[in-house]
């Protein structure tokens, strides 16, 4: 099995395009099993589109995104696999996926992949049970035959929706929503609605978890209660969790790695402490050039 | 009561001239557009040349009312309405209201499963045909189809106005298969449900990826290309002029005639028409039932939920791993699948079908229902079916009105100026349709209807 | 090779009616994001006004001169048409803004049944035949027995089109009106903002609308003589067909797309076969939206996530 800190998801020289624009250029970094993993920049930096491309929504002009199933030992498969042309390969030790292959549905249906969007997408006119079991769709639709053991109303189904149900309530209690259970998502006030996303995308059941912009709109409360949660996530699940976010306070208490962007480029990568004092990363957020920086920083009081 | 102040009084002054200087606009309006086609009729004459008649008479008269009814509504109902507004709205659940919302489902189940009784009691075998058949079937196919579409447009949010091809492949299914193999109906109808959904998934693959008011046009195209093709393949179908001589439906392999071994002489009664009849409406009744039952079942299964889930964000949904395209491809198939049961059932009744029931106006009317009743709310589309199909089917009874406006005064006419004058009526007046509202699936303690703000709107 | 020249002033010209009542679809479509689904139906009530002022002109008032009847008719039938469509607007469309998606739709589908019965009751259900109004054709070839001829009937067509062509493009593209109008377009909200009357501005887009179809009815009328209450629904489609395929929202891309529909019209009616003419028109309105849904002309519409 594997371990805390091994590489869960390998991008590789990731390149995306619209027409002239050059969005993401030639990106590479890795996401480790039970980690934190941030990605930051400034806006139009191309962090969206990055997690466009991991989730299958775009896809990419060029580039490899690996994602492992199980231990460490399926890595071995990777050239293999690429060369085959699938999607994805079994291995003794599990199962390796390249995303880039697939289809956004089936990066979450099989390589478990759950995300959260930047301008919340929950089910506004659904209740936020409902919109928990609409997340649990692929496990109740094997459980209710396809739909047509369902009609009938088979025993092992209702049994499926009850543990569906029990899932949601524990997820519910998690981001303390349970007096609210039976309201619309769209009632929610908006913290509330990016926690119950969070939830959602949780009760995928994925492996990796990509939040983007978490914190985009929150009160400092809101925003301290969100790192509780996702540190909870990591802690209690093991779950790996990639996120993007504008907001480097965030950033710097809660990730276990840094990656940031710029136009595209990445420009750091490391943990929290090494990130935040390289030049680079101070000059992108400044908006200047690298060597105008310490008369900037001078000037604002750094 | 206390004397009004001055200017309450002067400025009811002011507002009776602006009444009735708003209704004299209107008035002018309305003469104006309708000069041309009521202030003046072509006719052919005697010579088969196109000749003009003056209806000033008609055309005064209308303008008249119109003018008349913009005075009354300015003088009468507006400060009513304005009054009605500034007081506080009760917000307390009154307990009749409650009582109403228990019962009013099983009371309208139970009142359709004794309808032909009552008709059979109030008129007698006589007049029950027509009550019956004209008015109760009537109905139910429209019941039926709608929360057939109800499924698409309702729960998907796929608008599709081209519904009526299903119901086209249903009934043409039957009557070709019905008339060369001789099957019978009971084994037709789930043949032709199937042959329906199946063209569905063809017609429903190539649009999936539209969304908006595109989908819409080319179902819309589809449903045309079906009607086109069925008038024009004159071998299969016999064209415009249709098939006939369908066999019709057997009480369980007992024919409904005067025979020895007819319906009427097996259970020994009387020969009426009547039995048929009544049969056929609780046949529809039954379809229509399973119809809403499979929905209502449908709408707690995962395909269910992802239906609706679709029609609030498809960019969620596969966020979450639906594959939306089959799930598009259920719901169209689904849908379908209840056009054609429906479509089987009403070439059996007919015994004769050509593409003239199979219009584009059928479509709409179908469309019409279910918005007008309320995207998803079963109650509401067939509240709204009851309304309009029924309600322009009472229009053919109207005869008193030939005492108003003299013995060529025809009120079917009217039926369709009239539906398509209601709904923009009701748009106008409650664009989410009669019951909007949205009641959840499942629920952890309690069960609390979702206000039609937030439920979505679809996309397709 | 006569066939086909033949073929091709007869499609240009039915594909000039189509354009047309195309620019009103897409205009509309262009300001309020809504099918308006009654145009073809405000197209045949047109037809029908210029047919009541074309019969009071000869038979009433015994005009004799064509041209100056059929000018007035074509005045009349653009100012009563302008104004029903404008009533339209106001009762039907306006109090359903902003509101739940589906019901300006609806609402144009009852206010298209309604149009098409309130003309069924009001003129009858048969069909209305005048005699021809304009007589004579060019031959401009004739050769093996096949001559190839513009009338000239269809030379009024091609005219009177192009005449209104220029003023209509003349009226977007250099007046206040044509900037308010694409204001609302881009931004209805922002327009409003910085003073567009967009209620006054989306009014103005249906009378204009309006207008052109009354052309189209009119130079119908004059073209083929004959009218009825159900000739909404089917050039309606195909007018709708030339929008899309042109690229809804871009007005040159309405005209050309409706005289490639005349085209494609006429050239399958020779070819092909002139019973499956109209399941030609509808699949090319299928086929365009699902593999070109952006027209000729448009703007591709990108997903946004």
């Amino acid at each position: 099995m594997a371990n805390a800190g091994d590489i869960l998801l390998r991008v590789e020289h990731l390149t995306m395009r619209f027409g002239g624009l050059v969005a993401v250029d030639d990106l590479s970094f890795e996401a480790r099993q039970g980690n934190i993993t941030a990605l930051i920049g400034p806006n139009g930096a191309g962090k969206t589109t990055v997690f466009n491309c991991i989730t299958g929504f775009y896809k990419p002009t060029e580039g490899r995104l690996g994602l492992r199933h199980g231990g460490p030992g399926v890595w071995e498969v990777l050239e293999t696999l690429t060369d085959s042309g699938r999607r994805s390969m079994r291995h003794a030790d599990g199962a390796l996926y390249l995303l880039e292959r697939m289809p956004d549905f089936l990066v979450t249906q099989q390589a478990r992949v759950a995300r959260t969007f930047q301008n919340i997408r929950l089910f506004p006119g659904m209740t936020v049970l409902e919109n928990l079991m609409v997340a649990q769709h692929n496990r109740l639709m094997l459980a209710s035959g396809y739909t047509l053991l369902g009609v009938f109303g088979v025993p092992s189904y209702a049994a499926a929706e009850r543990a569906a149900i029990e899932q949601a309530r524990v997820w519910i209690e998690r981001v303390g929503l349970t007096a609210r259970a039976d309201d619309p998502a769209g009632d929610l006030p908006y913290g509330a609605q990016r926690r119950l996303e969070i939830a959602r995308a949780m009760c995928t059941d994925p492996v990796l978890l990509c939040l983007d912009e978490p914190a985009a709109g929150l009160n400092p409360r809101e925003s301290a209660e969100l790192n509780e949660l996702l540190l909870t996530i990591r802690n209690d699940y093991g779950m790996s969790i990639l996120l993007i976010e504008h907001d480097m306070s965030v950033v710097m208490e809660i990730s276990d790695h840094v990656i940031v962007l710029d136009y595209g480029v990445k420009i750091a990568d490391g943990k929290p402490d090494e990130v935040r004092n390289d030049d680079k990363v101070i000059a992108a957020y400044l908006g200047v050039a690298d060597d105008e920086v310490a008369e900037v920083e001078a000037e604002v009081g750094l | 009561m206390a004397p009004e102040p001055l200017n309450a009084v002067k400025s009811r002054g002011a507002d009776l001239t602006r009444a009735l200087r708003d209704a004299v606009l209107t008035g002018l309006l309305a003469f104006v557009l309708f000069l041309p086609l009521i202030g003046f009729q072509t006719v052919t004459n005697m010579r088969g040349d196109l000749v003009l008649n003056t209806r000033w008479g008609l055309l005064f008269s209308i303008v008249a009312v119109i003018a008349g009814a913009r005075l009354a509504y300015a003088v009468l109902l507006a400060p009513w309405l304005s009054q009605r507004k500034l007081r506080p709205v009760a917000v307390a659940p009154s307990p009749w209201r409650d009582f109403a919302g228990k019962w009013i489902i099983p009371f309208a189940i139970g009142f359709a499963i004794v309808y032909p009784f009552v008709v059979v009691g109030t008129v007698g075998f006589g007049g029950a045909v027509k009550w019956i058949d004209n008015f109760g079937i009537q109905v139910l196919i429209y019941v039926m189809l709608g929360w057939g579409l109800n499924i698409v447009v309702g729960l998907a949010g796929l608008l599709d106005l081209g519904y009526v091809a299903f119901y086209a492949v249903g009934a043409y299914s039957y009557a070709l298969l019905a008339k060369e193999f001789g099957l019978s109906f009971w084994i037709l109808l789930p043949l032709a449900g199937i042959l329906s959904s199946f063209w569905g998934i063809l017609l429903g693959f190539p649009v999936l990826r539209l969304r908006g008011d595109y989908l819409a046009i080319v179902t819309l195209a589809f449903g045309e290309i079906i009607r086109l093709v069925l008038i024009n393949w004159v071998d299969l179908t016999n064209g415009y002029a249709g098939l006939s001589g369908i066999p019709r439906p057997t009480f369980f392999g007992i024919p409904f005639n005067a025979n020895d071994d007819g319906f009427a002489a097996r259970f020994g009664l009387e020969f009426t028409p009547v039995y048929r009849t009544i049969f056929l409406y609780y046949l529809i009744l039954a379809l229509a039932f399973l119809t809403a039952f499979v929905t209502v079942r449908l709408r707690r299964l995962p395909v269910g939920r992802a239906w609706e889930a679709l029609r609030e964000d498809e960019i969620a949904c596969r966020s979450l791993g639906i594959n939306t395209t089959n799930t598009k491809l259920t719901a169209f198939a689904t849908g379908a699948m209840f056009a054609g049961f429906a479509g089987s059932f009403f070439a059996a009744r007919q015994g004769f079908i050509s593409p003239d029931s199979f219009t584009f106006l059928e479509s709409a009317s179908i469309v019409a229902i279910v918005v007008l009743g309320g995207m998803g709310s079963q109650v509401g589309v067939a509240v709204a079916a009851l309304a309009m199909v029924g309600g322009t089917e009472l229009m053919r009874d109207l005869d008193f009105l030939k005492a108003i406006f003299g013995p060529t005064f025809d009120p079917t006419q009217y039926r369709m100026l009239l539906f398509g004058f209601a709904m923009v009526l009701i748009m106008v007046w409650r664009p989410r349709g009669l019951i909007s509202t949205r009641e959840p699936t499942v629920y952890l303690k309690e069960r609390k209807t979702i206000s039609a703000d937030l439920v979505g709107q679809g996309h397709g | 090779m006569e066939v086909f020249l033949q073929q091709l002033i007869n499609g240009i010209t039915l594909g000039s009616i189509y354009g047309l009542i195309a620019i009103g679809y897409t205009m509309v479509f262009g300001i309020i994001g809504m099918v308006n689904f009654a145009h073809g139906d405000v197209f045949m009530v047109s037809a029908f006004i210029a047919l009541i002022a074309f019969l009071i002109l000869t038979s009433w008032l015994g005009m004799t001169s064509i041209a100056l009847a059929l000018l007035i008719v074509l005045v009349v039938a653009m100012v009563f048409t302008a104004i029903v469509n404008w009533m339209i607007e106001r009762l039907a469309y306006r109090p359903l803004r902003g509101s739940f998606r589906l019901a300006p739709l609806i609402s144009a589908i009852g206010m298209s049944i309604f149009l098409m019965n309130f003309v069924q009751v009001s003129q009858g259900p048969r069909n209305k035949s005048i005699p021809p109004m304009i007589q004579g054709d060019f031959v401009l070839l004739d050769r093996n027995n096949f001559a190839v001829t513009l009338s000239f009937k269809q030379l009024v067509i091609w005219g009177v089109t192009a005449v209104l062509l220029v003023a209509f493009w003349y009226l977007v593209a250099k007046t206040r009106l044509g900037r308010a109008q694409r204001a609302c377009e881009q931004d209805r909200k922002m327009a409003a903002l910085v003073g567009v009357d967009v209620d006054r501005t989306i009014s103005m887009t249906f009378v204009i609308a309006a207008m052109l179809a009354a052309v189209a009815g009119t130079m119908y009328l004059m073209y083929y003589g004959v009218v009825s209450f159900a000739d909404g629904f089917v050039p309606g489609v195909k007018a709708f067909t030339a929008a899309v395929l042109g690229g809804i929202g871009s007005l040159p891309g309405a005209v050309i797309g409706g005289i490639l529909i005349g085209l494609i019209e006429t050239m399958w009616s020779a070819y092909f076969s002139i019973d499956y003419k109209d399941v030609a028109a509808f699949s090319v309105l299928a086929i365009t939206l699902i593999f070109l849904p952006q027209g000729l002309f448009g703007r591709p519409d990108v997903e946004k996530v």
